[in-house]
């Protein structure tokens, strides 16, 4: 087991650079997941901790030791491919043994040890068995024997459930976390799906084009966003995010386009007219008789837990909301939707940054 | 589709079924032969010039399958670097294998001239050899020669093919071999050779067959010579049927060819079954 620490890492391929500058600090045993939308940077990422690709400037520490320079196999790091890289001519025993017997650990140690990683991956009964003959769910728990046999100081996983039908890959998510909280080894899991991201790990790492957007744990990315990438990638449906300006007459308000107006938190340092980018999660919109926002129903989607609702503004932005009661919407009416103030983001309307409110401190 | 298939059973099997029955006939050319049951073989069974073919056939056939093989594959690997200029040099690679026969040799007739040899004039150049050396005209060398010819031409065909079924293998496969703690001679040993016998199968299948057979090349360097050292049985059968005029003589050693190629496609069908590793369902 080791900590991870990645300091200002740059990468070019050729004389295009596609990481900027990354910086994640990874605690001993803990589930960092990246997540980002395709072509950020992601795989890179790992392959460079992982010893697959060079690391142009900056440095990568294992544990207290710095492995720019050490090879692969020197860095004690186990991966997971996107298509699991078994070896298609060794059965399920030897693919998992492999590194062992490089190692030259003897024959007794080594089946004890595919044996002890095939009974925590449900795998003892397809040891003979080939690859080939193996259906989707059951490579990708081979993968995973593999990693573990080696009792690695740090798994890598990329995207390892993306090849996955959506049963398969909410079940096998059930069974990394578990398997993580049983060997408590330090893991690194590249994904693009956000729900992945958010329902495995203990620290999630949003990337976008070559650069970290935000660092925290799940709920606090999604309470707390930073800017506005985070708020729109982390979620789902994504959280509704209108234009407009800063109104301080009186107690302050947002204007938004087609004449919206939303009560803001009354202790607010943005001045007057400021552009800003207002953010509300589809599950904080009420529904209000008299007040808030007007909304036109556009389409209903009941799925038995909750009521889905999309609908316009006035000024054509659209709207998302959910609700847990069973209302009943026809398309075409106006509904109004208000929420609690201290449930409102705030983005500056050029930097996305983030306007930090009373209720962040 | 009936006539079809007739046809073709007339076309492949007529040219085999007329040399194996001239094999057992005293036929010479201009004269139809009249059955003289296995006479021919009896003959050659007792021809010391018969036996030396077989001998330098397989001799021949043997090592030079193991040196294209040993080369090819050498070459293949080095191919599937990440070299600059990687297209022009797979290109330049084909090159001995597009040349037709006939100029290649005539080539190399011309680099084993005992007058003129380039390579003995380049050798006594680096001050390795005092005089020049007879390639075709003494027995030993003149094997070695035509061995080397033919390696030359062979390789092409055997380091391309390899080449293709280098570039079949995932790098995911040699990136995770790598984590694994392999080195590279373990991605060969472990990785690479393993995923590559199937094609390595088929490759030598054809190699073999196509050296067994092989005619142009020593008809052209050597017609057999000096003293038959380099009479395979397709020169010998060429030599004693088209030129000595005794077809069914010469049919009857080019028959005496049939079991050998049997069984190297026996050997290679067993060889080609689908290994365990690669049944089974899609990816
Ligand atoms: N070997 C390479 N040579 C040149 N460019 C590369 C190479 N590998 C990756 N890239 C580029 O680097 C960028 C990041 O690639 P990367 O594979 O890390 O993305 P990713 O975040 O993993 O995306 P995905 O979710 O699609 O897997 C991409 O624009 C890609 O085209
Ligand atoms: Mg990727």
């Amino acid at each position: 087991m080791a900590s991870v620490a990645i300091d200002e890492v740059y990468k070019s391929f050729g004389a295009v650079e596609i990481l900027h500058g990354v910086s994640v600090n990874i605690e001993d045993g803990e589930f960092v997941t990246l997540v980002g939308p395709s072509g950020c940077g992601k795989s890179t990422l790992l392959r460079m901790i992982a010893g697959l690709e060079k690391i142009s400037r900056g440095q990568i520490a294992i544990g207290e030791r710095v492995v720019n320079n050490v090879a692969p196999k020197e860095r004690d790091v186990a991966m997971v491919f996107q298509n699991y890289a078994l070896y298609p001519h060794m059965t399920v025993a030897e693919n998992m043994a492999f590194s062992l017997m490089l190692k030259g650990v003897s024959k007794p140690e080594s089946d004890a040890g595919v044996r002890r990683a095939a009974e925590i991956l449900g795998l003892v009964p397809l040891l003979a068995r080939y690859p080939r003959q193996l259906s989707g769910g059951q490579r990708q728990r081979v993968a995973m024997g593999r990693a573990i046999v080696r009792d690695p100081a740090v798994f890598l996983f990329d995207e390892p459930l993306s090849n996955l039908d959506a049963k398969l890959r909410v079940q096998m998510r059930a069974e990394i976390k578990e398997l993580h909280q049983r060997l408590k080894t330090t893991t690194v899991y590249v994904t693009h799906d956000q729900i992945e991201a958010m329902t495995m790990a203990d620290k999630i790492v949003v990337m976008h084009d070559g650069i970290v957007e935000q660092i925290g744990p799940p709920l606090e990315l999604y309470d707390r966003p930073n800017n506005l990438f985070v708020a729109s990638f982390i979620g789902s449906p994504a959280m509704n995010l209108l234009r407009g300006e800063i109104a301080t007459g009186g107690s302050p308000s947002f204007r938004g386009a087609g004449g919206i107006s939303v009560p803001l938190a009354s202790a607010l340092s943005i001045p007057n007219g400021e552009p800003v980018v207002l953010g509300i999660r589809p599950e904080h919109l009420r529904l209000s008789d008299d007040q808030g926002i007007p909304v036109i129903v556009a389409v209903v989607e009941p799925t038995g837990s909750e009521v889905q609702l999309i609908g316009r503004t006035a000024g054509g932005e659209e709207i998302v909301a959910n609700f847990r009661e069973r209302h009943s919407f026809t398309p075409g009416e106006t509904i109004r939707l208000t929420a609690e103030p201290s449930l409102i983001h705030l983005f500056h309307g050029e930097t996305g940054q983030r306007f930090q409110t009373r209720t962040d401190q | 589709m009936l006539p079809a298939a007739a046809l073709l059973l007339v076309f492949l099997t007529y040219p085999l079924g007329l040399g194996v029955w001239l094999g057992f006939t005293d036929a010479r050319i201009g004269r139809p032969g009249i059955f003289i049951g296995i006479e021919n073989y009896e003959y050659l069974w007792s021809d010391a010039v018969f036996w030396l073919s077989v001998f330098n056939t397989l001799l021949y056939t043997i090592s030079a399958s193991i040196l294209k093989f040993a080369l090819g594959l050498w070459l293949a690997l080095i191919l599937n670097q990440n070299l600059p200029f990687k297209s022009f040099f797979r290109a330049i690679v084909l090159l001995p294998w597009v040349v037709p026969t006939v100029l290649s040799a005539i080539a190399f007739w011309w680099i084993y001239d005992s007058q003129f040899s380039i390579l003995s004039w380049a050798l006594q150049q680096m001050g390795l050899i005092d005089h020049r050396i007879n390639f075709l005209g003494d027995p030993e060398n003149a094997r070695a020669s035509v061995i080397a010819a033919n390696v030359w031409r062979g390789i092409p065909f055997v380091a391309i093919t390899l080449l293709a079924g280098l570039q079949t293998i995932p790098q995911s496969l040699y990136e995770a071999a790598t984590l694994d703690g392999a080195s590279r001679w373990q991605l060969f040993r472990y990785v690479t050779l393993p995923l590559l016998t199937p094609i390595i199968a088929i490759t030598m299948t054809f190699s073999v067959l196509f050296t067994f057979t092989d005619f142009q090349l020593i008809y052209v360097l050597t017609r057999g010579g000096p003293v038959n050292a380099t009479h395979l049985m397709a020169t010998l059968s060429f030599q004693r049927g088209i030129s000595g005029g005794q077809l069914g003589e010469g049919a009857a050693i080019a028959v005496a060819m049939i079991p050998f190629l049997l069984a190297a496609i026996l050997f290679s069908y067993f060889g080609l079954q689908r290994r365990k590793w690669q049944q089974g369902g899609g990816d």
